[in-house]
């Protein structure tokens, strides 16, 4: 009778690993299914941009380039030295980052000190003021880009780098005080109380006690609001043309004016070249971003 | 001079009403503790005695000298969290000196504050430690060592144990009593513990609904509460509240309950005032740590009663016995051997009553 039993529980066994070995493969089997689902357009881009104009024209999207050769990258990212009509990369990247760096600091800091008096000095009428600002992660670009060109005109910062810079912070200040403030609600008052009986004032508590444990939020805002804002075309076509434009916008006239032939390979570079800098912040702070954004709170 | 002195205090937060014309006082080197369940402003006060709540009416005294609209940090108080606070990016040392460095303190002398106290709290081996890199009870002492270095008229301890374990509890309850006596420094505790309010306070005020019940010694809050909410709150189990009426005849005074006819005699009971009580509804009042199974002295009342339920926790039992359909709880060492289900005899210690109004449920 137990004998029986033992052994039938040993066929279960046997039964419930096999089940679960098929389904660990299936597991991987989907996994690397997605996984070459979302390389094969990064392939495709490197690949092509290493290829020369007859290669291209002979081989298949996916055939593997005869060498190493870099020459559609500097075109892309110097022109050809020649004057009228050749549009190149690197002036743009410039603005881009001139226009990027501000644009982040501040719409990190204001959400910092938002979202830190939210919580911590709370007043009358806060949460009006919070759910006014959450209104704000809802309004659609669209929707403020004619406001936002008058305020620019009368401002006399239209079609500049400033210009951009101040679009870029206010739209970002939303989402920048959502972060901090539900990041600040999860540190307790006490700490604040206990600074002020020690005579730290406002700022000494944002700067010595709130910020120094702030890391992974700043790291979750500096992330998302640089992607926002190095990917954003709809505010730069808007607000900047010619000089000023910053580099999404470049990447656009260039890839339409070409004149006769479409330069496949310059192309590819030139838009591998405008996306390396968010692929890097990823790469730099990404295990923050995952961490921030899921724990959220620091204990002790 | 009183170093703390609280006059006709009020504070609403929109239209709740948290505290109700609080007076309360404290004489030097005392050892307050406010005491109640959770809601009845007793937070709310301490945090107003900090500065860090306005005030919507009333004023706070601290030596003589009216800081009602004082900032905290020149109140000359300290404070101690629940939560501990210790601000997480300072090590130890940082976090004690913070206070000091703010009010531009030399730094010979917050050294010497510093290690007098980092000695005296056993913490001066942790001072280059992170607040996440320290124990509870470490924790505690950090936050105690950050109070202590500012040398403060009053310290404000805000349920600073609630966060330790059972045993750890017991045992930063004792220093702190003993940091009080070597100190003598006048405190102002928040707790919603009666047994670390009886331990720690040379004063009690027990606080419900915003307004102070009975502000005494803790001998006077458990012997002779002054009404049934002091009288339930304090002791576990809680006071035998009985409901019943008083009969005076030919100046014998004597307790009787609904559908009884047992004459409970109490003579001897020291009543406020004496007039009026024949057919007065009261509860009366016993704990049931001064009922007996047997006689301990000549006054003690003999009475039977039915056993209904025996709760066994190790040093002692409580039994509950049926007293004409009301529940009468007693406390008996366990060794004790009482049969449910049974009337047993029990005495009743008439030197230890307490008699309230059923009405205004005041101590008459």
């Amino acid at each position: 009778m137990q004998d029986k039993a033992h052994s039938s529980y040993k066929q279960l066994e046997q039964k419930s690993k096999y089940t679960n070995m098929f389904l660990r493969w299936f597991l991987y089997f989907v996994l690397v299914i997605f996984a070459l689902y979302f390389i094969f357009p990064l392939y495709v881009m490197v690949v092509t941009s290493l290829k020369t104009m007859e290669e291209i024209r002979q081989g298949t999207l996916l055939t593997w380039p005869s060498g190493l050769n870099f020459d559609s990258w500097l075109v892309a990212w110097g022109g050809r030295g020649y004057g009228a009509g050749d549009t190149f990369l690197k002036p743009y990247f410039w603005n881009s980052i001139k226009m990027v760096v501000p644009a982040v600091f501040f719409s990190t800091f204001i959400g910092a000190m938002a979202g830190y008096v939210l919580t911590k000095w709370r007043f009358k009428g806060d949460k009006w003021v919070f759910l006014f600002l959450l209104f704000g992660c809802f309004i659609p670009y669209q929707a403020i880009l004619l406001p936002m060109a008058r305020t620019l005109g009368v401002l006399g910062i239209s079609n500049s780098v400033i210009g951009l810079v101040l679009v870029h912070t206010v739209y970002g200040i939303p989402f920048t005080t959502l972060f901090f403030r539900n990041f600040y609600v999860s540190i307790p008052s006490e700490l604040v109380k206990a600074a002020r009986i020690d005579g730290a004032g406002f700022f000494k508590i944002f700067f010595k006690i709130l910020l120094p444990v702030s890391t992974p939020i700043i790291v979750v805002t500096i992330i998302w609001q640089f992607t926002q804002i190095w990917n954003d075309f709809l505010f730069g076509s808007t607000f900047s043309f010619g000089e000023a434009a910053p580099i999404q916008v470049a990447l656009n006239n260039m890839v339409l004016s070409s004149t006769s032939v479409k330069e496949y390979n310059v192309d590819m570079a030139s838009a591998i070249i405008a996306g390396i800098p968010t692929l890097i912040v990823y790469v730099l702070a990404g295990k923050y971003f995952i961490r921030g954004l899921t724990s959220g709170a620091v204990k002790g | 001079m009183k170093t703390l002195k609280i006059e006709e205090l009020s504070k609403n937060f929109g239209s709740t009403e948290v505290l109700r014309k609080i007076n309360l006082e404290i004489d030097e080197g005392n050892f307050l503790v406010l005491l109640g369940p959770s809601g009845c402003g007793k937070s709310t006060l301490l945090n107003i005695i900090a500065g860090l709540e306005t005030i919507n009416e009333g004023n706070v005294h601290i030596d003589d000298y009216n800081v009602s609209k004082v900032e905290p940090k020149d109140r000359n108080i300290a404070m101690v969290f629940q939560s501990y606070a210790l601000y997480p990016s300072m090590n130890v040392r940082e976090n004690m000196i913070f206070g000091l460095k703010q009010a531009k303190v030399s730094k010979e002398k917050i050294e010497e504050q510093l290690e007098k106290v980092s000695k005296f709290l056993q913490v001066d081996a942790l001072l280059e430690r992170k607040p996440s890199q320290l124990s509870g009870g470490q924790r505690q002492r950090v936050a105690i060592g950050r109070a202590l270095v500012r040398e403060p008229r009053i310290f404000l301890f805000d349920e600073p144990l609630s966060n330790l374990d059972a045993k750890l509890r017991v045992e930063m309850r004792r220093e702190i009593k003993k940091l009080h006596q070597q100190l003598k420094t006048t405190v102002v505790y928040v707790t919603h513990d009666q047994t670390e309010a009886m331990s720690l306070g040379t004063n009690i005020a027990i606080m419900n609904h915003g307004v102070i019940q009975q502000n005494d010694t803790p001998e006077n809050i458990y012997n002779k509460p002054s009404n049934t909410f002091v009288a339930d709150f304090i002791g576990s189990p809680s006071m035998n509240l009985i409901k019943g009426n008083l009969k005076e005849s030919s100046n014998k005074v004597s307790f009787v309950t609904h559908g009884s006819n047992i004459e409970i005699p109490i003579n001897g009971y020291d009543f406020k005032e004496k007039s009026n009580l024949d057919n007065k509804e009261v509860f009366f009042g016993i704990r049931p740590e001064h009922i007996f199974f047997k006689k301990s002295n000549e006054e003690d009342f003999e009475i039977n009663l039915r056993a209904d339920l025996s709760e066994y926790i190790g040093h002692e039992q409580i039994m509950t016995f049926n007293f004409e359909n009301q529940e009468v709880l007693a406390k008996f060492p366990s060794t004790v051997k009482i049969d449910l289900s049974k009337n047993t005899k029990l005495f009743f210690d008439l030197t230890q009553i307490s008699l309230f109004d059923a009405k205004t449920e005041e101590r008459i």
